[in-house]
C-alpha cells in the first residue's frame, strides 16, 4: 500500500507562486530583494535536532541556508535579524479545515418517506446529492485575514482547506495562511480528497444509514471505473460527477471518521479500491491498537478529549458506563500509545471549540507521554509527508518553502506565545512586539523612591509586581506600545493613590516622566538587575500506565482473552440436535476449538475435567433473527430495493447484547437489515466471539443472505397517515418490485455473460456493462449463491414470493417471522423453505391478527425446517424458554423443540455442517446448563464459542466486582478534576440502540464532526 | 379420571367455534379431588380436595385429613395435576387495545396532561379476541390502566370472562396512574447521539404535579362545590383514602422524589415499573409503598448493570419484606405472567414464593385480596387447573379454569385456527 501512496502522489505539483504577472499593477513594481536572516536563534530541526546559536537565511519565500551563527554565508542586502532568546520553528500544518470555504447551509432534510428523488443539482451530475467530487476547494477558496491571522497565532502557517460537505466531498487544496490574494495563497489547488460518512447539505434521504453510506461510496468507485472506459469507446453521455471522480481516484483520500470501528470500516472501502486513506480520527484508536498498527494507515488526531462527568451524584453517575469514563481517562494518551505502537498520526485542530486551547492540549498531550520532537514532528513533517508535500514544508531545511514562527518560548512551555510568522518569506509580526523583551528583575526610581520592579508573563504581555517597601505591598501595571512603556503604581492601602509613569525602553533601562498622586511631574527610570528566567514547572513526561485496554472497550470486556481450552465435560446429559437424540450421562470432549468426542468413560488426557452430573450440555443457539451489534441505522429502506447495502460493514463489537446474550446460551446469530422496503440489505452472519474486531466475528464458512421484507411495513402502512406516496403501497405493488428486480438481475446477468465470451480483443473493444452491487446481489440469488430471510406474516404475500422464486428457478430459503406459515405450511413444505418465527407474539399490527403460538409446532410437524427466533435483545437472553414454548402449544417435543433454536436455525442459515449440534468435529460451540434448557428455571453456567469459554457464570461476581471497583477508582479521579476545576458535563450515556426491523432512523444526518 | 376433564373440554368447545360466550353462574357445587393445591399464600397440599359452590370456595383441605360425602357435587379428579388461584395482571392495557398498530382499535392514551377523569373501565371491550388467549394459561384477572400524559385516567381490575364491563367489574376506579417524569430519560429523534439526558423540564414536571395535588386535595375538602371539576372529582377518593396512587417510576431519584409526595399527601401509593427500588430497599419500605415490579423480562437498565439484574430484582424486594408482585405491561404479552414468575424462580425464590407474586401479592395490592388471590375458604372459586407446574411453559397447560365458580370455556381464537389447520392437513 505505501507504494501506491508514492506513485500517486507524484502527480501532485507545488510552486509557490508570490506574485501574479498576468495582473495589471496599480502603481509602480513592487519587487523587492526579499532576502532576509534570523540569527541566534534556537531552531527546531527535523529528527529533534535542536540548534542553539543559529542562523537561517531566507531569499524570495524559501529558505537558501541554515547554520551556526558565523558559519552561515549571509549574502549582501540581507535583512538581519537578531533572535536572541527566541525560538525558531517550522510552521505547523493541519490537513483538516475548512479555512476560507463558505459556509455549508444545514437545512433539515425533508421527510424521509418521500418517493426517492433525484439530485437537482443544476449542470450534468450523477444522482446523489451527497456525492460532490466536483467541489474543488480551489475554486471556492477566499482567503480571510482574521481567520489566518488566528491561525498563525497557534503557529499554522499552511492547512489543506476543503468543504465539509457531504460523503465525498471533493479536493481539498493547499493554501498558506498569509495576507495575500487567492492567487497568491493557494500552494496547491488539488492535494487530497476528502470523503465522510455524514451527508451534509444534501436533500435526498438516500443514503439513511451507515451502511447505505457505504454502499454509495463503492458503487460511485465502480461507476467512475466504468465512466472511465465506457466513456474512452464513446458509450456513455457525459457525468459531471464521474468525470471528476477520475481526478480524486489519482489523489490521497482523507477520510473523516467518528470512532475506531467506522475508521475500520471505512479502511476496507480502502483495500477493496486500493486507495490510500488518510483517516481523520475521533481519537479512540488506541482501543484497536493492533488493527491500526497493522493497517500502518495515517491518522489525523483530534486534540478534543472527553470532558469528566459531573458524578457527584451517585444515583446519576450509573448511567456513565465505564467505557466512557475509561475513555475519558485514557484518550489522552492515544497519540503516546500510537506513536509506541508505531501507527503513524498528526494532529488536526478540527473540533477543538476554543482554539486558544490548542496549546494546552499539546501540553497534556506531552504529559501523557508523547515526546517533544514527536509532537512537532506530528503537526510539521509528518502531516507534510502523508500528502507528499514534505519536500517544500514541514521543516526547516534548506530548499524548503520559509515557513516558519519565532517565539520566546518553547511551544510546550505555558508561556509560549508566537511573536513573529513568516509564510512564504513574508514576516507577519505579533501586534504586540516590542523589540525588547522587558521582563525581569528592575530596579525602579521614581522620583527619589526606589523600588524592587519584577516583569513576568509573556514576552508580548509581561506583567508587573512591586516589592514590599517599608513594609507597605504595592501593586503596579505595565503596558506598552513599540519602544514605549507605562506604569502605574499604587500602595495596597486606603489611600488610593496613584502614580502614573509614561516613558521608553532600551534593552535594559527604562526611562521617563510622569505625575504624582499631588498631580506633581516626576521623573523616573527602571534599571534591569537581572533578565527573565522562565521557572514555570516543566511537566513530567512518562505515558501513565492505564492496565491492558478491555476488550471490547466496554466494563465486561476482557483484559485478557480466553484460549481456546481442552475440556472434558464428564456425566452430562447431552442434548445433541442430532439423531441421537439426548444422551443420558455422557461425555464430551472439546480440544482446539472442536468437539472432539462423545461417549462414555472417554480419558480426560490433559483435559480440563468438568463434573457436568445433573447439567445439561447442548449446542449453542443460535438466532435467526437479530439486529443487535448494528452500528447507525439498521434499516437503509430509503428505496423499494436496497440489495447493495451490507450490515456486514456496521456490525459493532461493542455491544453489550453480545455479552448479555452469551449469558442465556446464545453463540451465533444472523444480523439482519430491517424490513423497511421490499429488498433490504444483505445479512451478517456472526459467532458472539466476544472481543474480537467485527471482521472477525463474521463466520467464514456461512453463504451470503439478503433480508426481503412484505406486508404492512414495506408498504408504510405504520408510518402515519401521509405516507402514501413510495411505490409499493400494497401487497400488490410489492409483488411487481420483486418482479422487477428480478428481470433487471436477469437482464444483468445476461449483459455480462455475453460480454465475458468476448475474446480478450474484443473485450477490448467493448463497452463493459457497469458493475452494479444491488443487481449483483439480486443475481446472486438468480444464481442460488446468495439466500433470502424475508420478513413475513400473510399467507397470500408468502404464496406469492414463492411463485415468484419458482418462476425464476430459485427457493426461497427462508420466510423470517412467519407467524401466518401454519396457513401455507404444504406449499412451504413443497417449495422447500424453512421458516424462522417467534414464539408466541400476534396482535400487535394487523397483519398478525391470525398469529397463533401452535404456529412452530405445525411448521415442524409438516416437516418444513423451523426455527425460533428473537427479532429482541431482551428475548434474545432466553431463546431457550422461547423453544419451551413450543411444547405447551403444539405438543412438540423436547428434542423438536431444542433443534428450533439449535440445529434448525444452522439449517437455515446453511451452517449446519459446522455448527447447532454436539456432533463429532463440529465447532465447540456450546452450553452448559443447570437444569433441562426448556425449563424455565434453567441458566447457562457455561457458554463456549470455539472452544473458547466466554462466559462463565461463576466468574460474573469477579467481572462486576472490577467493574464495580475501577468505576470507584475513575468517579473519584473525575471528581478531583471537578475540584481542580475542569468543566464537566452531566452524566449521559451514548447510546447503543436496541434495533427491531421497523427501526428506521435517518442516522447520517448530523454535523457534529464537520469543521466549523 | 383424566377422561372426565377431557370431556369436560369437549362439552365446552361444543358449538362455541365463532365466539367464547360467558359463562353461566355457578349451578352445582364443584369437587376437585387429588390435585395438588398451591394456596396462593406459599402453602401447598399435596393431596388435595377443593370444594365451591354459588361461586365460593368451601373447602379447601387435605383429603386424607377429612372424609367427605360428594353426594351432590360434580367431582372433578385432578390427579396428578395442580391447581393455583386465577393469577392476576396489574398493570396491563387489556381490552383497552385490539391491534396496537391500529390506532382505531388503541383506547388507552388520552389527550391532555392531567386526566384522572378519563376511565378505562368503560372503554374495557370484554369481547376482545386477546382475552379469551390470556385466560388460556390461568390470568384470570386484570388491572386495566390508561397510559399517556401525566396523569393518565383511572384504572379498574376486572375479570376476564363477562359480557359487558358492568359484568365484568371486580373493583371499579380503584386507581389514579401517575407517570413520572424520568430525571434521566432516552431523548430525542437522534437517540443514538443523545442517549441517556439529564432531564431539563424534571423539575417543572414536578411542580405542575405538586400544583395539581394541591389543588384537587383542596376541592377534596369542599363538601359541595359550586362548580364540579371533573378531573379533581376523580382525585378525591385518593385523598378520602379510596383510592390508590399509582406512581409509574424507574429511577432511584424518580423514585425517592416520589415517595416524598406519597407522604405529603398522605396516600395510599403503589409504585409501578419500579426498576431500580431494589436499590433504595430500606427507603421504599419505610415510606409503606407496594410494587408492582415490571417484567423480569426486560434488559439491564445500564450497561455496567449485573446482567442478571432484572431476574434478581423480585427476590431482593423479597428480602426486603417489600409487597410486591409481578406484571408484564402490553396486553397480548400478559399470557406469559406465569413464566416471568417462573424466572425469578432462579433467583432465589421459592416456587410457592413466586406463585404469590402473581396471586395473593397481587390482590392484596390491588385491594381486592377479600375475595381474590388464594384458595381460602370463604373467597372466590377464581381458580385453575394445570397439568403440570404452572411457572414453567414446559409443564404448564390449563385444563380447565373458573371465575366466581363459573367454568369458563378456555377456548380461543388461536386454538381455533389451531384445529382448522390440523384438520386441514391431518394432523393429529
Amino acid at each position: 500500500m505505501q507504494k501506491i501512496w508514492w506513485t500517486l502522489l507524484l502527480s501532485c505539483y507545488s510552486v509557490v507562486v508570490l506574485a501574479q504577472p498576468t495582473f495589471p499593477v496599480n502603481g509602480v513594481q513592487d519587487k523587492r530583494p526579499e532576502r532576509f536572516a534570523l540569527a541566534n536563534g534556537t531552531l527546531h530541526l527535523p529528527a529533534g535536532e535542536v540548534l542553539s546559536g543559529g542562523t537561517i537565511v531566507m531569499e524570495k519565500g524559501r529558505l537558501t541556508a541554515i547554520g551556526v551563527d558565523g558559519e552561515v554565508e549571509i549574502p549582501e542586502g540581507t535583512v538581519v535579524y537578531d533572535l536572541a532568546g527566541k525560538h525558531v520553528y517550522p510552521s505547523f500544518i493541519d490537513l483538516y479545515h475548512s479555512y476560507g470555504m463558505p459556509d455549508v447551509a444545514h437545512t433539515k432534510l425533508p421527510p424521509r418517506t418521500l418517493p426517492p428523488r433525484i439530485s437537482e443539482k443544476r449542470g450534468a451530475f450523477g444522482w446523489n446529492e451527497a456525492i460532490r467530487p466536483e467541489v474543488a476547494a480551489a475554486d471556492h477558496f477566499e482567503p480571510d485575514e482574521k481567520a489566518a491571522k488566528a491561525m498563525r497565532a497557534l503557529g499554522f502557517g499552511a492547512v489543506v482547506t476543503h468543504q465539509p460537505d457531504g460523503i465525498i466531498r471533493g479536493t481539498g487544496a493547499l493554501t498558506l495562511l498569509g495576507a495575500g490574494s487567492a492567487n497568491e495563497m493557494l500552494a496547491m489547488p488539488q492535494v487530497a480528497a476528502y470523503y465522510s460518512f455524514h451527508k451534509g447539505s444534501s436533500q435526498q434521504a438516500y443514503p439513511a444509514s451507515l451502511m447505505g453510506a457505504m454502499a454509495l461510496i463503492r458503487q460511485t468507485y465502480y461507476d467512475a471505473q466504468w465512466y472511465d472506459k465506457a466513456k474512452a469507446l464513446d458509450g456513455t453521455g457525459y457525468d459531471a460527477t464521474l468525470e471528476h471522480m477520475q481526478q480524486l481516484l489519482d489523489l490521497p483520500v482523507i477520510f473523516s471518521v467518528r470512532d475506531n470501528l467506522t475508521a475500520l470500516r471505512a479502511m476496507q472501502i480502502s483495500k477493496e479500491f486500493n486507495h490510500p486513506f488518510l483517516l481523520k480520527g475521533g481519537g479512540d484508536e488506541y482501543q484497536k491498537l493492533d488493527a491500526f498498527a497493522e493497517l500502518g494507515v495515517p491518522l489525523l488526531l483530534p486534540l478534543t478529549f472527553p470532558k469528566p462527568y459531573d458524578v457527584t451524584d451517585p444515583y446519576a453517575a450509573r448511567h456513565v458506563p465505564l467505557s466512557d469514563m475509561m475513555h475519558w481517562e485514557r484518550a489522552p494518551a492515544n497519540a503516546a500509545m500510537l506513536a509506541e505502537a508505531g501507527v503513524p498520526f498528526a494532529f488536526t485542530l478540527d473540533g477543538l471549540d476554543k482554539k486558544k486551547q490548542f496549546w494546552q492540549q499539546l501540553r497534556k498531550v506531552h504529559q501523557y507521554g508523547l515526546a517533544d520532537s514527536l509532537i512537532l514532528k506530528a503537526l510539521t513533517l509528518a502531516p507534510a509527508s502523508f500528502l507528499g508535500i514534505d519536500k517544500d514544508y514541514g521543516s526547516l531545511e534548506e530548499g524548503k518553502v520559509a515557513n516558519l514562527f519565532v517565539t520566546a518560548a518553547p511551544i510546550l512551555s505555558p508561556h509560549v506565545e508566537v511573536l513573529e510568522h513568516w509564510v512564504a518569506g513574508k514576516r507577519y509580526l505579533h501586534t504586540d512586539y516590542p523589540r525588547y523583551d522587558r521582563r525581569g528583575q528592575y530596579q525602579l526610581i521614581v522620583a527619589a523612591d526606589t523600588f524592587q520592579l519584577e516583569v513576568t508573563g509573556t514576552y508580548a504581555k509581561p506583567k508587573a509586581k512591586l516589592q514590599l517597601r517599608d513594609s507597605v505591598a504595592w501593586k503596579a501595571h505595565i503596558a506598552g506600545q513599540g519602544d514605549l512603556v507605562q506604569l502605574r503604581l499604587s500602595p495596597k492601602d486606603s489611600t488610593n493613590n496613584y502614580w502614573r509613569l509614561s516613558g521608553k525602553a532600551t534593552a535594559k533601562e527604562w526611562t521617563g516622566d510622569g505625575i504624582a498622586p499631588d498631580g506633581g511631574q516626576i521623573s523616573w527610570r527602571a534599571v534591569q538587575t537581572a533578565a527573565f528566567v522562565d521557572t514555570s514547572d516543566q511537566d513530567s513526561v512518562a505515558l501513565p500506565s492505564f492496565g491492558p485496554v478491555p476488550r471490547p472497550f466496554v466494563g465486561y470486556g476482557w483484559r485478557s482473552a480466553p484460549k481456546a481450552q481442552k475440556v472434558l465435560f464428564t456425566n452430562a446429559t447431552v442434548w445433541t440436535s442430532e439423531a441421537e437424540g439426548i444422551l443420558p450421562e455422557t461425555d464430551v470432549l472439546i480440544n482446539q476449538g472442536v468437539i472432539e468426542a462423545i461417549g462414555n468413560d472417554l480419558e480426560a488426557g490433559d483435559a480440563l475435567v468438568i463434573d457436568a452430573t445433573g447439567k445439561h450440555l447442548t449446542a449453542g443457539i443460535i438466532d435467526e433473527h437479530s439486529h443487535i451489534a448494528i452500528s447507525r441505522g439498521v434499516n437503509e429502506g430509503t428505496q423499494s430495493v436496497t440489495a447493495e447495502v451490507s450490515i456486514g460493514d456496521v456490525v459493532n463489537s461493542e455491544d453489550i447484547n453480545l455479552f448479555r446474550q452469551l449469558a442465556g446460551g446464545v453463540t451465533a446469530a444472523q444480523l439482519l437489515h430491517g424490513s423497511a422496503n421490499p429488498i433490504g440489505g444483505q445479512s451478517a452472519i456472526i459467532k458472539f466471539r466476544w472481543g474480537a474486531l467485527p471482521e472477525d466475528m463474521k463466520m467464514d464458512f456461512a453463504p451470503p443472505f439478503i433480508k426481503f421484507a412484505l406486508g404492512e411495513n414495506v408498504k408504510q402502512s405504520n408510518w402515519g397517515d401521509h405516507h402514501d406516496e413510495r411505490f409499493p403501497q400494497t401487497r400488490m405493488g410489492v409483488e411487481q418490485v420483486f418482479y422487477d428486480a428480478f428481470h433487471r438481475a436477469e437482464a444483468y446477468l445476461d449483459e455480462w455473460e455475453t460480454f465475458n465470451q468476448l475474446s480478450r480483443k474484443e473485450k477490448e473493444l467493448a463497452i463493459p456493462p457497469r458493475r452494479d452491487l444491488e443487481l449483483e446481489a439480486l443475481s446472486e440469488i438468480l444464481l442460488e449463491e446468495r439466500f433470502i430471510s424475508c420478513h413475513s406474516y400473510v399467507q397470500s404475500e408468502v404464496n406469492m414470493l414463492m411463485k415468484v422464486a419458482d418462476s425464476f428457478d430459485f427457493t426461497l430459503n427462508t420466510f423470517t417471522h412467519i407467524l401466518e406459515g401454519y396457513k401455507v405450511a404444504d406449499k412451504m413444505k413443497a417449495h422447500g423453505a424453512g421458516a424462522s418465527t417467534f414464539s408466541d407474539w400476534w396482535a400487535y399490527k394487523y397483519e398478525v391478527i391470525d398469529a397463533i403460538p401452535y404456529n412452530a409446532a405445525l411448521l415442524a410437524r409438516m416437516g418444513v425446517v423451523t426455527a425460533i427466533n428473537s427479532d429482541d435483545a431482551e428475548m434474545g437472553r432466553r431463546l431457550n424458554q422461547e423453544a419451551a414454548k413450543a411444547m405447551k402449544y403444539g405438543g412438540l417435543s423436547e428434542e423438536e423443540a431444542w433443534e428450533l433454536v439449535t440445529i434448525n436455525p444452522a439449517r437455515l442459515l446453511q451452517i449446519d455442517h459446522k455448527v447447532g449440534s454436539i456432533k463429532r468435529g463440529k465447532d465447540a460451540d456450546i452450553v452448559l446448563w443447570d437444569d433441562n434448557p426448556l425449563s424455565v428455571y434453567a441458566k447457562p453456567l457455561q457458554t463456549y464459542v470455539d472452544g473458547r469459554l466466554l462466559y462463565d457464570h461463576s466468574q460474573l461476581a469477579a467481572q462486576k466486582a472490577w467493574i464495580a471497583k475501577e468505576r470507584q477508582r475513575l468517579i473519584q479521579k473525575m471528581l478531583q478534576a471537578k475540584e481542580k476545576g475542569a468543566a464537566t458535563i452531566m452524566p449521559s450515556k451514548q447510546e447503543h440502540k436496541l434495533y427491531h426491523c421497523d427501526d428506521w432512523e435517518n442516522e447520517l444526518e448530523d454535523f457534529t464532526t464537520t469543521a466549523p | 379420571m383424566k377422561h372426565v376433564i377431557i370431556a369436560l373440554l369437549v362439552f365446552f368447545s361444543i358449538g362455541k367455534s365463532i365466539a367464547q360466550n360467558p359463562a353461566p353462574p355457578q349451578e352445582k357445587p364443584v369437587l376437585i379431588m387429588n390435585a395438588t393445591a398451591h394456596i396462593g399464600n406459599g402453602e401447598v397440599i399435596e393431596n388435595a380436595v377443593v370444594g365451591f359452590e354459588k361461586g365460593l370456595l368451601t373447602l379447601v383441605a387435605d383429603a386424607r385429613t377429612i372424609r367427605l360425602d360428594t353426594t351432590g357435587y360434580r367431582v372433578i379428579d385432578g390427579s396428578g395435576h395442580h391447581v393455583y388461584p386465577g393469577f392476576i395482571a396489574p398493570n396491563t392495557q387489556l381490552g383497552l387495545t385490539e391491534i396496537d398498530l391500529v390506532r382505531a382499535t388503541r383506547d388507552y392514551a388520552e389527550v391532555g396532561e392531567f386526566t384522572p377523569h378519563v376511565r378505562a373501565l368503560i372503554a374495557y371491550n370484554t369481547d376482545s379476541r386477546i382475552i379469551p388467549t390470556i385466560r388460556t394459561n390461568g390470568v384470570l384477572l386484570s388491572q386495566i390502566v390508561p397510559k399517556k400524559g401525566r396523569i393518565a385516567g383511572t384504572s379498574s381490575i376486572v375479570q376476564l370472562d363477562a359480557w359487558n364491563w358492568e359484568d365484568a367489574v371486580v373493583a371499579a376506579d380503584q386507581g389514579v396512574h401517575l407517570y413520572w417524569s424520568a430525571l434521566y430519560a432516552r431523548r430525542g429523534w437522534w437517540a443514538e447521539q443523545k442517549g441517556v439526558e439529564k432531564n431539563e423540564a424534571w423539575s417543572k414536571a414536578l411542580q405542575e404535579v405538586r400544583q395539581f395535588m394541591d389543588e384537587a386535595k383542596g376541592y377534596a375538602a369542599i363538601s359541595d362545590p359550586e362548580t364540579i371539576h371533573q378531573p379533581f372529582e376523580a382525585m378525591r377518593g385518593l385523598f378520602e383514602g379510596t383510592q390508590q396512587l399509582y406512581i409509574h417510576v424507574n429511577g432511584v431519584q424518580d423514585i425517592r422524589q416520589a415517595l416524598t409526595l406519597v407522604e405529603e399527601y398522605d396516600l395510599e401509593a403503589v409504585l409501578v415499573g419500579a426498576r431500580d427500588a431494589w436499590m433504595i430497599t430500606d427507603e421504599v419500605k419505610a415510606a409503606g409503598v407496594a410494587v408492582i415490579l415490571r417484567s423480569p423480562h426486560s434488559l439491564p437498565g445500564y450497561e455496567d448493570a449485573d446482567v442478571e439484574q432484572p431476574y434478581k430484582t423480585a427476590q431482593i424486594l423479597h428480602d426486603a419484606g417489600i409487597p410486591y408482585c409481578l406484571s408484564i405491561d402490553g396486553s397480548w404479552q400478559v399470557r406469559n405472567l406465569p413464566f416471568v414468575a417462573g424466572t425469578t424462580v432462579h433467583y432465589g425464590l421459592t416456587r410457592e414464593q413466586a406463585l404469590m407474586s402473581i396471586s395473593s401479592a397481587p390482590a392484596e395490592i390491588l385491594g381486592i385480596d377479600d375475595r381474590y388471590g388464594t384458595l381460602e375458604e370463604g373467597k372466590s372459586a377464581t381458580l385453575l387447573l394445570s397439568t403440570g407446574d404452572a411457572l414453567d411453559m414446559r409443564t404448564h397447560n390449563v385444563v380447565a379454569a373458573f371465575i366466581d365458580g363459573r367454568q369458563i370455556d378456555l377456548n380461543n381464537h388461536q386454538k381455533e385456527l389451531y384445529e382448522t389447520y390440523k384438520e386441514k392437513y391431518g394432523l393429529e
